[in-house]
C-alpha cells in the first residue's frame, strides 16, 4: 500500500517535491545536545526559516524536545529539510525520549568527556539502542555520529576521558565517524552537523532517488 | 511514499470538505511530525513545520497516556481558545488530521466534516 508505514524513511512529497529528513541528537542529561543546536541556530540564520522551538523546564532543562528546521537546498530537484530534534537527557524522560525517536533518519550521540560521566554516556546508548528497536530499527544500520562534547573543560583542568576510551567504550562495535567537540564555543558543531547530514542523506538515496 | 495521485486526491478531499466548510487550516501529517498536506483559508499565518512537529509530540504525549490509564487510545483531541480552537484526528495509526477553526463554526459541524474526510483518506490511501 503506497504510503503507510513511514516508519524507516524520511517523508518525501512527491507533489510538492519536498523531502523532510529527521535527524535526533540523543545523549545523556546535561551533555550539550541542547546547546548543539542553539549553535547551529546562531549560524544558520539564513536557512532556518521558523524559530526554535524548545520545551524546557523551569530551571532549563529539556522537557520534551527542541526542534529546529533547517534546509539544504536541493538534491535532484526535491526541496530537503533537515529536521533537528533533541531528546531530554535526564533518566526518568525516557519514555518521552522514545517518542520523540519515533521515524528518525539519523542520530548524533552526544556523549559527555568528563570522567564522572562515564557510566552515563554508556547507559544512555545502550537505552538508545533498546529505544530505536522499539520502532524495528538497529542501530547498526542507522546512520549516526558520535561526538565527544565539552573537550574544552581539559583547559578548566576539569577530569576528561580520552577519546581513545570513549571509541573504545562507546564505538568499538558500531564504529560510527566521531568528533571530539565544544559546543559551548561552536567547535565542531558544524563539522558534525555536515558529517550527519552527508551520511542521512546518502542512506536515503540509495532507497528513493 | 504517497503517489502523485494520493496527494492530489487528499488536498481536493480536505479543500472540499474542510476549508470550503470556514475552517482556518488544516494539516495532514505524519506521526513523525511531518506534513504531508497543508491548507489554509489564505486568511493567517501559521508556522505549520513547528506546528506538526509539537502536535505529534503532543498527540505521542497523549497517547503514551492513555496507555497508561489502559486505554488503546484516546483517537480524538480536542484544544479550545477564545477565538481559535484546535481538532486532532487519528487517520491511520501513521498520519494524523489536524484542523484548527474559529469561533464562528460549532465542534460538531467541525466533527462531522472530520469524520468524512477522514473515511474519504483511507479510501484514497487503500485505493493507493
Amino acid at each position: 500500500m503506497g504510503g503507510l508505514g513511514r516508519e524507516n524513511l524520511a517523508l518525501i512529497n512527491v507533489k510538492t517535491k519536498e523531502v523532510q529528513v529527521k535527524i535526533v541528537y540523543y545523549g545523556p542529561g546535561r551533555g550539550g545536545k541542547t546547546t548543539n543546536l542553539e549553535y547551529i541556530n546562531e549560524t544558520y540564520q539564513d536557512r532556518i526559516k521558523t524559530q526554535m522551538v524548545s520545551l524546557k523546564t523551569h530551571d532549563d532543562r529539556t522537557l520534551f524536545f527542541d526542534f529546529l528546521p533547517f534546509d539544504v537546498g536541493q538534491i535532484k530537484g526535491f526541496d530537503v529539510t533537515i529536521q533537528l530534534y533533541t531528546v531530554p537527557g535526564q533518566v526518568k524522560y525516557n519514555a518521552t525520549r522514545r517518542l520523540v525517536l519515533r521515524g528518525v533518519d539519523g542520530i548524533v550521540f552526544v556523549a559527555d568527556v568528563q570522567k564522572e560521566q562515564r557510566k552515563k554516556n554508556i547507559e544512555s546508548l545502550n537505552q538508545l539502542y533498546e529505544n530505536i528497536d522499539t520502532y524495528n530499527l538497529d542501530l547498526f544500520e542507522m546512520p549516526l555520529v558520535m561526538q565527544y562534547n565539552k573537550i574544552d573543560l581539559k583547559k578548566a583542568n576539569i577530569p576528561i576521558l580520552s577519546s581513545q576510551t570513549l571509541q573504545k567504550d562507546l564505538n568499538s562495535s558500531l564504529r560510527a565517524p566521531a568528533f571530539e567537540a565544544s559546543a559551548l564555543s561552536g567547535g565542531n558543531v558544524i563539522l558534525t552537523l555536515k558529517k550527519i547530514i552527508s551520511i542521512t542523506l546518502a542512506s536515503i538515496q540509495d532507497q528513493l532517488f | 511514499m504517497y503517489s502523485q495521485k494520493q496527494l492530489d486526491a487528499i488536498d481536493d478531499v480536505i479543500q472540499t470538505n474542510l476549508i470550503s466548510a470556514g475552517l482556518d487550516h488544516v494539516i495532514f501529517m505524519d506521526m513523525g511530525g511531518n506534513a504531508i498536506a497543508k491548507h489554509d483559508n489564505g486568511k493567517s499565518y501559521l508556522d505549520s513545520t513547528a506546528f506538526a512537529a509539537l502536535a505529534a509530540g503532543n498527540y505521542a504525549a497523549v497517547d503514551a497516556m492513555a496507555k497508561l490509564v489502559g486505554e488503546s487510545e484516546f483517537s480524538l483531541l480536542f484544544h479550545k481558545g477564545k477565538k481559535l480552537s484546535i481538532h486532532f484526528s487519528k487517520v491511520t495509526d501513521d498520519t494524523l488530521l489536524i484542523s484548527m477553526f474559529n469561533k464562528e463554526l460549532s465542534l460538531g459541524l467541525v466533527r462531522l466534516k472530520v469524520v468524512d474526510t477522514i473515511k474519504e483518506i483511507n479510501q484514497i490511501l487503500v485505493e493507493g
